[in-house]
């Protein structure tokens, strides 16, 4: 879990507010809200999940055992470049995973976590669509093809300069 | 009428039984680990998780959780082949895998329902455990409840129990997998979350996941200082369950006996909270009638209706959930705490003894009490009014652990002055008793005239809210009574919306009112044990002498020697209490 405090605004309060509203309140609805409202802010603080509770009607720890519990959902802020890495059955048996772990290790966060920095997040994805490009990486909205554990350090460069 | 077989036998039943239901009605019992069935009080647990319950259905691919599948025409049922015992065998030897070992020394041993049905399964190893890692959590540690989440089988019924039967919302699951386990929000401790200490997770727990927070060893040592004047009070529900842990039925009362172990077990003075009690009404029905009165005067501004206060579970609740009618609670302090104050006052005085030296032991069928005694209100230069509170279960180990043969102890008085009780005093461990107490001595006061009848069996009962009208000589009082925080919630919002038109409700946390609180003697779902314990808290009222509070001499004697008349100055400081908004406190990380 997330030990960043977070202070919400008037106008982001509202905007949480509204988006509960837009599905009535009801808390079968409430997976829903909450995807709308990661959408609007990257993630799910702890602040923010306790408006949501308040307005959902769900008790706050229902709330988060709902967040932990789908790997979508998340408390933590992704990185200002976000690393996805390409985990499905092709780039896996190519060697996704040695390559997760060069990340890992160069960036010294674990997946789901970004660095202290806010630069870096790295998360993980089952198929991009470019089974013949396996393994594949992407940085925010580039892809990188065929990447081998020898190129982390590089790809890691062009977004540190 | 749905027709069917399950081993060999031919049973009857109605369309929406389940398997497992349908075989008890033929006295077959399939070992049921996470299901739980609380037929008195409307709930039915039944996630079908744990799989120990499963059947083999003849023309059924896979076996059948027997909790919760629905009989259908003709099917053949057999709850024991080869098939079922093996998957149930292989169930318990996966959940044993990640379960603690240490059943020597656990809390719940000889009372844990996993450890019952392991014996029942005849498992005799726990496969698997070399190549199986555990799951292990931090342990929490509250005033009250201590959650060691390592003894977790995800059954999830203190969740059902928080959230539905409750409405607290403490407890949820949460994390998935390997690392899924029941938490507060944020996986923060008990103590900062929602958590009122009600203790019926721990009532529900089959393991030693959900525990009290065990007094006993504190208790021995201080009863072998020789420079402490240990006394204790004992809660009026203790009394009606305590032989249940000493193998005498459920429902039977023993007063005596329990008065004689306490003796044995070393107090110097064994008092009733049943008279702080009576000292509760005077003070709480004293405030019901000022109230009442400048409301039939017009008093516009006056907080109606007036709820009851002697519950620390329910008053758990109002402070974190119910933060703007914190003002219409009474300020009367629980029974607990007015024995407490007036101990280490006026009886300390008596007895010559100082503050610091005497030590206050309260025997509660709660948990929250724990809590409650910790308080800062009522403390005095930190010196607490009530040192601590021990369950009805810790009381019984203690008097295994001392050789009291429990079942042949000789009955034994209360001693005086604070040992000494109204009826009335002791209807306040079941569920109506408190305000069915505050009616027989406001009635009075209200009317001058002496009442008939005492019993109101109108505000007697099991049903989560009840209502009665109360003719107090022409003026009509309308009562309300919830038990269970789901219920009280339901009265709070129609208070909130205006729509209620009650004088007085008496709200307590537990089902059934204290007789089945988190500190009782477990029922592992038997709620029929539950209306034994009231049914024995009526009978030792109707066999007093002294039905009223405001009759008791002693109570006289208290207001005549020191308190002067009830809500005085000095009535207030020590028997009165204020109300603090928890929502702020509760800070999300």
């Amino acid at each position: 879990m997330s030990n960043i405090k977070v202070e919400l605004k008037k106008n982001q309060v509202d905007k949480i507010k509204e988006i509960c509203k837009s599905f009535n309140n009801n808390p079968g609805e409430l997976i829903n809200a909450l995807h709308k409202v990661q959408s609007t802010f990257g993630y799910l603080p702890a602040e923010v999940q306790e408006v949501v509770s308040q307005e959902m009607d769900v008790p706050l720890s229902k709330v988060y055992g709902v967040v932990t519990f789908y790997s979508f959902f998340s408390m933590i802020p992704k990185g200002k470049y976000p690393i996805s890495i390409c985990t499905g059955t092709a780039c896996y048996v190519r060697g996704a995973e040695t390559v997760l772990q060069e990340f890992k290790k160069e960036l010294g966060i674990e997946v789901g976590e970004t660095t202290a920095d806010g630069k870096f997040s790295i998360g993980c994805l089952r198929c991009v669509g470019a089974c013949g490009l396996a393994p594949v990486v992407m940085v925010g909205e580039k892809t990188y093809g065929r990447v081998s554990p020898e190129m982390v350090k590089d790809i890691i460069k062009e977004y540190n300069e | 009428m749905i027709k069917l077989t399950i081993d060999n036998k031919i049973v009857e039943v109605e369309k929406g039984t389940t398997i497992y239901k349908a075989a008890k009605k033929v006295g077959i019992d399939i070992p049921v680990l996470c299901y739980m069935d609380l037929a008195d009080l409307g709930i039915e647990h039944k996630p079908g998780g744990c799989r120990i319950c499963v059947v083999e259905v003849e023309g059924r691919r896979n076996l059948a959780p027997s909790c919760s599948t629905e009989v259908t025409e003709g099917m053949v049922v057999n709850t024991h082949s080869i098939r079922v015992l093996n998957a149930r065998r292989i169930v318990m030897e996966l959940i044993l895998s990640d379960h603690p070992k240490e059943c020597l020394v656990c809390p719940k041993s000889g009372n844990c329902e996993l450890q019952s049905i392991a014996i029942k399964l005849g498992i005799r190893d726990i496969p698997y455990q070399e190549i199986s890692e555990m799951s292990t959590y931090r342990v929490d540690f509250s005033p009250s409840i201590i959650r060691n989440m390592d003894k977790c089988i995800m059954c999830r019924r203190c969740e059902t129990m928080c959230n539905e039967f409750q409405t607290v919302g403490a407890l949820s699951a949460v994390n998935r997998g390997f690392m899924s386990v029941v938490a507060p929000a944020f996986e923060m401790d008990l103590e900062d979350s929602v958590c009122t200490y009600c203790g019926q997770c721990v009532a529900v727990c089959p393991t030693a996941a959900l525990t009290e927070v065990d007094h006993t060893n504190k208790l021995i040592r201080d009863l072998a200082n020789p420079n402490k004047t240990v006394i204790v009070q004992t809660a009026p529900a203790v009394r009606a369950a305590l032989g249940e842990e000493f193998g005498l039925e459920p429902g039977t009362l023993v007063t005596g006996k329990m008065v004689s172990a306490l003796r044995q077990l070393g107090f110097k003075y064994v008092f009733d909270t049943d008279f702080a009690a009576d000292l509760t009404i005077m003070e709480e029905g004293t405030e019901l009638l000022e109230r009442l009165s400048k409301h039939l005067k017009g008093d516009k501004n006056v907080k109606l209706p007036i709820l009851t206060s002697c519950c620390p579970g329910w008053v758990n609740f109002f402070e974190s959930q119910f933060t703007d009618m914190l003002d219409i609670p009474s300020t009367a302090r629980s029974p607990q705490q007015m024995f407490g104050a007036i101990a280490k006052t006026y009886f300390a005085q008596k007895i010559n003894v100082k503050r610091e030296d005497l030590i206050v032991v309260s025997i509660m069928p709660c948990l929250a009490k724990k809590y409650e005694c910790q308080r800062d209100e009522f403390k005095v230069n930190g010196n607490p009014d009530v040192d601590y509170s021990i369950s009805t279960r810790e009381l019984a180990s203690l008097i295994k652990r001392a050789n009291i043969s429990f079942n042949s102890l000789q009955d034994d008085d209360f001693d005086a002055p604070l040992g000494e009780s109204s009826g009335a005093g002791v209807i306040f461990g079941a569920t109506g008793g408190v305000i069915e107490a505050a009616v027989r001595t406001a009635y009075e006061l209200f009317t001058g005239k002496s009442l008939e009848k005492v019993d109101f069996k109108e505000l007697r009962g099991m049903e989560g809210i009840r209502q009665a009208t109360i003719d107090f000589g022409g003026t009509p009082i309308n009562i309300g009574i919830a038990h269970g925080l789901g219920k009280a919630r339901q009265l709070l919002e129609s208070i909130r919306k205006g729509e209620s038109n009650f004088h007085a409700i008496e709200i307590m946390a537990c089902p059934g009112g204290c007789i089945g609180g988190g500190g009782q003697p477990l029922h592992h779902g038997k709620t029929e044990i539950l209306k034994k314990r009231m049914e024995a808290i009526y009978r030792e009222d109707e066999g007093k002498t002294i039905r009223k509070s405001h009759e008791n001499p002693y109570i006289i004697k208290l207001y005549e020697e020191f308190l002067g008349k009830p809500m005085s100055d000095k009535a207030h400081k020590l028997l009165h209490t204020h109300y603090v908004d928890k929502k702020k406190r509760i800070i999300y990380i």
